[in-house]
């Protein structure tokens, strides 16, 4: 009867025991990033599908997306692109072994959150 | 990436581990991680360019080889690597097994969809020249 108490027992992985730290924000944020992304995706093949529509619906999406509240998403969207980028290639460096020492993964943590925010305001000034 | 195999010697006589794949889904992951980062740099170079402009000058962009390649490859390689990390991610929260049969199954067939809307549209617009 070792099982008896297995309902009432908390589940791993403990989350709510946890105090947030940045390595586990930050692999949270990736995922988040991630499923995100595929909102760009779905606007991406929506605008492409406009343009090969015809001049009146790619006027409509083309609108919709450059309104001030699609601009608003957009900008969100372009810094979750960048944070995935920048966080995937932390990712793909641990793959290889390399960096994962606690040091390290604080610091290239930091590089990763302040590059995005950069390359995010580096895109907007590009694209105006 | 390390030099050494991530098949065991069996796996790579048999064909098939315990859970008939794995390490080809994390493979997959990686490879296309790594081709996605010139990918996405060269495609956002091109649409910001286009994006909120006219309807000609976004037609004459992706009318010219190179732009149009590009967003090709993307619809290819982005939906594959969504799919794959979107497939992950239902897996570890979606509990219920026929709710997860049907995600997962949704997730097969959106993503597989949508990149061939976007090949579609993408090859109408740079043929139209």
């Amino acid at each position: 009867m070792a099982d008896i108490e297995r309902g009432s027992r908390p589940l791993s992985p403990h989350l709510s025991i946890y105090r947030p730290q940045m390595s586990s924000v930050m692999s949270i944020m990736h995922r988040l990033t991630g499923v995100a992304l595929a909102l760009a995706a779905i606007l991406i093949v929506w605008w492409f599908a406009a343009l090969a529509t015809g001049p009146a619906y790619f006027d409509f999406v083309n609108g919709v997306m450059t309104s001030w509240l699609g601009l608003l998403v957009l900008t969100g969207l372009l810094w979750a692109f960048w944070y995935h980028f920048f966080n995937g290639i932390r990712h793909l460096r641990w793959d290889t072994g390399a960096g994962l020492g606690l040091g390290e993964a604080m610091r290239s943590g930091w590089a990763v959150i302040v590059l995005s925010v950069v390359m995010t305001i580096v895109t907007l000034v590009l694209a105006v | 990436m390390s030099h050494k195999s991530y098949l065991t010697d069996y796996k790579r006589v048999a064909g098939l581990g315990v859970a008939k794949s794995g390490v080809g889904h994390w493979t997959a992951q990686r490879v296309s991680a790594m081709a996605l980062l010139p990918l996405t740099v060269l495609f956002l170079y091109t649409f910001i360019g286009a994006l909120g402009g006219s309807y000609e000058d976004a037609l004459a962009t992706y009318q010219r080889p190179y732009p149009a390649v590009v967003a090709l490859l993307l619809m290819l390689v982005m939906f594959r690597h969504l799919r794959l990390g979107l497939q992950v991610v239902i897996e570890d929260y979606v509990s219920d097994h026929k709710a997860q049969m049907r995600a997962q199954i949704l997730n097969m067939l959106t993503w597989r969809t949508l990149a061939i809307v976007g090949i579609f549209a993408i090859a109408k617009i740079a043929f139209s020249a």
